[in-house]
């Protein structure tokens, strides 16, 4: 046992290092690091950057188009992309729907959609939950009818999670209502401008536009988009569920933001001292660093662990959308006052005008209520102790 | 002693559920909030019809000689609604305010006008810096032969942009953090010198971040003592804490009704979620937790109004712990338990979430609530 990286692990997290410290664009590490609006130009351009480096998908086989990194490695390059403030890459197409169809994808559907999604080229979104099907995610009941070479897709996804920009949607849709819901699910990729499909926002608690309705009338969708076999969906589903949860583990950005509140801390005022003399909230962060790197070791420990994550990715999903919840919580605490402004203008880059308090304290209350969903989405945390119990603990 | 409120409280309590649960409708409030204003004017007119401007000044001043109880009443019920109009702001903390330490004068020119509905007041206390050190002053007032030249920077100004006068804390002696040497003085929204930005908040309400470049003030718009102005603005605070108190208890109690119907009617896996038992234990939770806001408002309410300090603080540090700790947890998990929804700018709960969170960072959060009564135990051991 050695918790130390190797001499080749930090070499190599010497040339992450360099390769960010010379070509991530300044504007788009300053709007990744004063927390502003997100932007779609500025995902696409990161992620082609990151393409033409070679290193478009950490996470794959170089015989995908990846960089064949081990899990450490691919860690090591996630923690130091986040402390340089570079955009977090779309995981809906690089984490979740590609791992999907390396697996269970024929040659021809790799050949197609793989290297759109390693360039950046294709916008991907996710198709699961629906209005009636959100924990019960098996009760969901868009339907699907083949008729000759096409299936016809009717019904309406929700919570769609930057659906304004994409080009494809993953879906999960009803192809049988024969037995368990479970048995009934199949797994179609569907082109967005597609006749028949629309997307409507959602506006979300803290006004900003994320997320998506999206309906489907009468939708022709080619029956070479279904992967695996149909009504074997949900063994596909649960799959890419496994891949979410461990990448909502969130490591790096969380540590980008600890370091961040750290320095916030010694930023604002407490009168005539500087926060971080406060012993209450000292107390507090160091609580939340400590977890934070019990976080970053479970993580490590469950991904060099060779039987893969099981359910035990459960685990990361709550200890790190409740640590990052309480990263954003303590970054809004420490603006007190001046975080209650909400100046939705001074969220872009080109922003002068007035703000209340530093320019940390302007996004806090809003990325505060929008982690809100990070507990919520990906399977609640409630869902998740319930698979602890069940399928770990045997209850 | 009796929990009970008098017959005339209940009887406002009645009307003013009334009042938010027929007229203060959720989308005309995301019209007026929309629309930058701060204030409707016709809700303010009927809120001065009722009585509920001057219900806390003297009735020599046009008010009904009413207490902090009242208010408590008052505040739950605009919890409830999420009323946003400059009731705190204006009646609560600059109401109190001259009640408690204007002179026959000052009184007898601003009361009547807040009781009609025509004047809005705030008070311009905090500033860049300070947290929530209440002496925490750098803002100064020097003599300038008989007037005085007000110049600094006060930030957090609740409704200062809709006020026409503001009640200002300077320094006339003394060093920053210093209890001593604070005065406060009525300043013209117009006057010369001052600047005024009016911001949205998160939850529906207005700040203002509000500078003074030698503001020119006459003797006669000083308020109280020179010098001696810091236990006035505590005991404004303290009535504002109060105030606040209840309004987070009216806002808990909507945030449990509204997340009790959505668990009992919300159906996954073929029942109803609210028969699973994990939500069944947060929802009692969150009920346990707001019972014991309301207990700690009603103690608040209690102690805001009397002069032992010392007593009047304890209760409303205590209040505002257990009060802001409540509103966190009952905020989070009303959210959590409405699911997506929760987190959808169209759910009453995503609002009055946003107003629990606020009203926890508003004159001190709960870590800070703590460290006063904390700090409070040490010296009376000591």
């Amino acid at each position: 046992m050695d918790l130390n990286y190797t001499p080749e692990q930090e070499a190599f997290r010497a040339e992450v290092r360099q390769f960010l410290d010379e070509n991530l664009p300044d504007d788009i590490r300053e709007r990744v690091q004063k927390r502003l609006r997100p932007d779609k130009a500025m995902t696409e351009r990161w992620q082609k950057i990151l393409f033409d480096k070679g290193w478009g998908a950490s996470t794959w086989s170089k015989e995908f188009g990846g960089t064949g990194w081990d899990p450490i490695q691919q860690i090591i390059f996630e923690e130091e992309c986040a402390l340089a403030g570079a955009p977090r890459q779309l995981d809906f197409g690089l984490r979740m729907v590609a791992p999907v169809i390396m697996t269970f994808g024929n040659d021809e559907q790799k050949q197609r959609f793989l290297p759109g999604i390693v360039s950046g080229e294709d916008w991907w979104c996710q198709g699961y939950s629906e209005p009636g099907a959100g924990s019960d995610l098996a009760s969901l009941r868009t339907s699907a009818k083949r008729e000759g070479e096409h299936y016809i897709v009717n019904g309406q996804k929700t919570w769609t999670t930057l659906g304004q920009h994409a080009d494809w949607i993953f879906c999960l849709v009803r192809t049988s209502t024969e037995g368990k819901t479970q048995q009934g699910i199949s797994f179609l990729l569907i082109d967005m401008n597609t006749p028949g499909i629309e997307v409507r926002p959602i506006i979300m608690l803290d006004g900003e536009h994320e997320i998506n309705e999206v309906y489907f009338d009468n939708v022709k969708v080619p029956a070479e988009n279904l992967i695996g076999e149909e009504n074997q969906g949900w063994t596909y589903a649960k799959f890419l569920l496994g891949h979410e949860r461990t990448g909502l583990a969130n490591v790096g950005q969380w540590k980008a933001a600890m370091k961040r509140l750290k320095e916030v801390a010694r930023e604002e005022q407490d009168g005539q001292r500087p926060l971080i003399e406060n012993t209450r909230f000292r107390d507090r962060l160091a609580q939340l660093d400590a977890e934070l790197r019990a976080l970053e070791l479970t993580v490590l420990r469950v991904l060099t662990d060779k039987r893969g994550p099981g359910p035990q990715a459960s685990i990361l999903k709550i200890r790190g959308t409740e640590i990052g919840q309480q990263l954003f919580e303590m970054l809004m605490e420490a603006g007190g006052q001046d975080a209650i402004a909400y100046i939705p203008e001074a969220l872009e880059l080109d922003y002068n005008g007035p703000r209340v308090g530093s320019a940390d304290a302007t996004p806090a209350a809003g990325d505060y209520f929008n982690m809100r969903k990070l507990s919520i989405f990906g399977g609640s945390n409630e869902i998740q102790r319930n698979i602890i119990a069940q399928l770990v603990l045997g209850l | 002693m009796n929990f009970d409120l008098t017959e005339e409280q209940q009887m406002l309590n009645d009307s003013l559920r009334r009042f938010v649960t027929n007229e203060y409708c959720f989308e005309k409030r995301g019209e007026m909030i929309s629309s930058g204003a701060g204030i409707d004017k016709a809700t303010w007119e009927n809120f001065a019809e009722m009585g509920l401007l001057g219900f806390t000044f003297p009735e020599d001043y046009d008010g009904l000689g009413g207490n902090a109880i009242d208010t408590l009443v008052v505040m739950e019920n605009f919890g409830r609604g999420l009323v946003v109009e400059p009731y705190l702001a204006t009646v609560v903390l600059a109401g109190g305010l001259i009640r408690d330490a204007g002179n026959e004068a000052q009184k007898a020119d601003i009361l009547p006008g807040i009781t009609s509905g025509e004047r809005l007041l705030a008070l311009a206390h905090n500033e860049p810096g300070a947290r929530y050190n209440l002496s925490y002053v750098q803002t100064t007032a020097r003599k300038d032969g008989v007037d005085f030249l007000i110049s600094g920077q006060k930030t957090a100004v609740l409704h200062g942009g809709q006020a026409n006068q503001l009640i200002v804390s300077a320094r006339t002696s003394g060093n920053v953090n210093d209890e001593s040497g604070l005065s406060l003085f009525l300043v013209d929204r117009n006057a010369k010198g001052v600047t005024v930005d009016d911001f949205a908040t998160h939850d529906g309400h207005r700040t203002a971040e509000i500078s003074f470049n030698n503001v020119s003030v006459s003797a006669d718009n000083l308020i109280g003592s020179m010098d001696k102005a810091f236990p006035t603005i505590e005991k404004a605070v303290d009535l504002g804490i109060a105030a606040l108190c209840a309004e987070a208890v009216g806002a808990m109690e909507a945030m449990n009704a509204a997340t009790l119907e959505y668990i009992k009617t919300r159906k996954q896996f073929g029942t109803p979620i609210g028969k699973f038992q994990v939500l069944q234990h947060r929802m009692a939770d969150m009920f346990i937790q707001t019972e014991q806001a309301k207990t700690m408002a009603i103690l608040a309410a209690s102690e805001a109004d009397s002069d032992d300090r010392a007593s009047r603080r304890e209760a409303i540090s205590m209040a505002k712990t257990l009060v802001g700790q409540a509103a966190r947890y009952v905020g989070q998990q009303g959210v959590q338990l409405h699911g997506g929804m929760g987190v959808t700018d169209e759910m009453f709960a995503a609002h009055l979430f946003k107003r629990l969170t606020l009203i926890n960072l508003l004159f001190g959060d709960a870590d800070h609530h703590l460290a006063q009564v904390s700090d409070g135990l040490l010296a009376r051991t000591a």
